[in-house]
């Protein structure tokens, strides 16, 4: 991978990145329903308006209120949350770190089950087994994060059996124990859907790989099947996985909105809801920018490491 | 069609699909109650022979609402995808057709929009205009559209290189003609594939929005909506968000099964 390749990459990131901002702040500025209407409500004189366009700046040309937003942004500067009246850097940085904890924990759990699950499906193609794997993928989803998460939390955190703690957080580095007895339910939700699809993704990216012509070629020239798969079928079909899983961070990103509120979880999910149910502006603009970059940037990162994976994938 | 259920999971997504257009199109005949009585004697009860899916909070029959909300959940996913679709197909086969830095700049935009989440996208988009059902639909067109327009155009340029068209081309066809008649009609395929997969996201997201009190209203029996109202109660009795909640997952999964077996119909390289 030359650095000329790597330089257009991170350059098409920031171009994305610069649409983004476009997109939330015509969603958020341009669309009915302005900011101080609906932070005032719709009882408001036409004084109190006026007041507070003025106070956030809403009565200037909309292209000087983008480009005023913009710059501060580049100088790490998000503005100030309407609701809690502290930066909002300082709120979404704290939740950034929880929602990364739960992220993770999901994104490493999905990939140590599902990879081996799809792969095993691929390879007893057509037995009970893949069956099996087949329809709890089909299955798995099916259900949205909101019906996941509520059915764990009856029959799993309910005060008939109450094995989990029905929502809250601890951080890992006050108490670990306390942190995963808090993860595994939101975590969990997040990880059943996750699994599944990957898990059906990386079984057919499998069975692409085992009838292929190189897999043909390495058995008829009386390779061991378990030599097969292990030196020529298994190494192939990672790059394909990686790429599945990368795509998924989009809804793992989604995801974690609806399972950070019904898990109590103080993360950005919450933060943005609650900024929603507030009009606060500034907040929910800042969350938007955030889970776009890390999705972009985890785009990008997996592309980096299909190609160290696969040396036929060539970046130039 | 034959073919489309031969297989497995064709055959179960049929089957999980009749059952579907059955509620929708009969389920308040055949609901055996008003889906909105309060029967106060009977309330947060499990199935029994009266009430074969148990009663919520205020004792209204769960299969009786069910039945009427399979309308709503289910017109809001073929609403919002159809939206989506026509949105999408359209700027997609445009950007295709034009192609040169019009493509360019469309394909630009939508890479950026696709950045954005779709639940997301779609939670903003509720918010900035304000919940409830048209508007939950909308938002979730729009957050289709950079998608499906991503497929119908690659769709498009795929087949623009075909022998047909150049055929077509070579006729001295004109270019309204070719687009008709040869490329639209062979780019079809994977977006019809794409979109019925599509309705099984969009019935989540709606149902979604629904439970979190940003689409359907009360008194809607729309199902994400059941399970937001059931929640409170869930642990005197899980029937209340279990019902409605495995009903959404039926009709994600009958989609869901129906379009990928739809998709393999048209690869024959995954016909096995």
């Amino acid at each position: 991978m030359s650095p000329s390749y790597l330089a257009r990459r991170l350059s098409a990131v920031l171009l994305v990145l610069l649409i983004v901002t476009f997109a939330v702040f015509a969603i958020t500025t341009i669309l009915p329903g302005n900011a101080a209407v609906m932070i005032l409500g719709e009882y408001a004189t036409e004084d109190q308006l006026l007041a507070l366009e003025q106070r956030l700046g809403l009565d200037r040309p909309w292209y000087v209120q983008y480009l005023s937003w913009i710059a501060n942004i580049l100088q790490g500067d998000f503005g100030m949350s309407l609701r809690l009246s502290l930066p909002v850097s300082e709120v979404v940085g704290d939740a950034f770190w929880n929602s990364a904890s739960l992220a993770v924990t999901a994104l490493v759990t999905v990939t140590v089950i599902a990879i081996p699950i799809g792969i095993l499906a691929a390879l007893k193609r057509g037995t009970i087994a893949d069956l099996g794997i087949s329809l709890l993928a089909y299955v798995g989803t099916a259900f949205p994060e909101f019906v996941t998460a509520t059915l764990l939390l009856v029959f799993l955190a309910g005060p008939a059996t109450g094995f989990f703690p029905a929502g809250g957080f601890v951080a890992p580095n006050e108490s670990f124990a306390g942190f995963v007895s808090h993860v595994v339910l939101p975590a969990g939700t997040l990880s059943l859907i996750l699994t599944a699809h990957i898990a059906r993704q990386v079984r057919s990216e499998m069975l692409d790989v085992l009838g292929s012509d190189y897999i043909r070629a390495a058995r008829l020239k009386g390779l061991r099947e378990r030599t097969v798969v292990r030196r020529h079928a298994l190494p192939n079909s990672l790059a394909p996985a990686v790429a599945v899983i990368s795509l998924d961070i989009g809804y793992l990103l989604g995801g974690i909105i609806v399972v950070e509120e019904i898990f109590a979880w103080p993360g950005l999910g919450r933060l943005l809801i609650l900024a929603l149910e507030n009009r606060d502006l500034p907040v929910i603009q800042a969350i938007t920018l955030l889970l776009a970059t890390v999705y972009a940037l985890s785009n990008l990162i997996s592309d980096i490491v299909i190609a160290a994976l696969d040396p036929r994938v060539r970046y130039e | 069609m034959s073919e489309l259920i031969r297989t497995p999971p064709g055959a179960v997504g049929a089957l999980l699909l009749a059952l579907i257009i059955v509620a929708v199109l009969f389920g308040p005949l055949l609901a055996p109650y008003d889906p909105q009585t309060f029967y106060t004697t009977v309330r947060l009860q499990g199935p029994s022979a009266d009430h074969w899916l148990g009663t919520d909070q205020f004792g209204r029959d769960l299969l009786s609402r069910l039945l009427h909300g399979s309308r709503a959940t289910i017109a809001f996913g073929l609403g919002a995808t159809g939206l989506g679709v026509c949105a999408g197909s359209l700027i997609g086969v445009s950007a295709g057709v034009a192609g040169g830095w019009v493509d360019s700049i469309i394909m630009r935009t939508l890479d950026g929009l696709l950045a954005v989440p779709d639940l997301l996208f779609t939670l903003l988009i509720v918010t900035m205009l304000g919940g409830g059902t048209g508007h939950a639909m909308l938002a979730v067109a729009v957050a289709f559209t950079p998608g499906m327009a991503r497929i119908a155009r690659s769709s498009v340029l795929s087949i623009r290189e075909r022998e047909y068209v150049l055929a077509a081309v070579a006729r001295g066809e004109s270019q309204g003609y070719i687009i008709l008649r040869e490329v639209i009609p062979n780019a079809i395929g994977p977006i019809v594939v794409e979109a019925t997969i599509r309705v099984s996201f969009a019935i989540m997201i709606g149902a979604t929005l629904g439970f979190l009190g940003l689409g359907a209203q009360p008194p809607s029996t729309e199902w994400g909506l059941m399970v937001a109202e059931a929640r409170q109660f869930m642990f005197r009795s899980p029937w209340g968000v279990a019902v409605p909640g495995l009903a959404i997952a039926v009709a994600a999964l009958g989609f869901n099964l129906f379009g990928d077996a739809l998709r393999d119909s048209f690869d024959p390289r995954r016909r096995r």
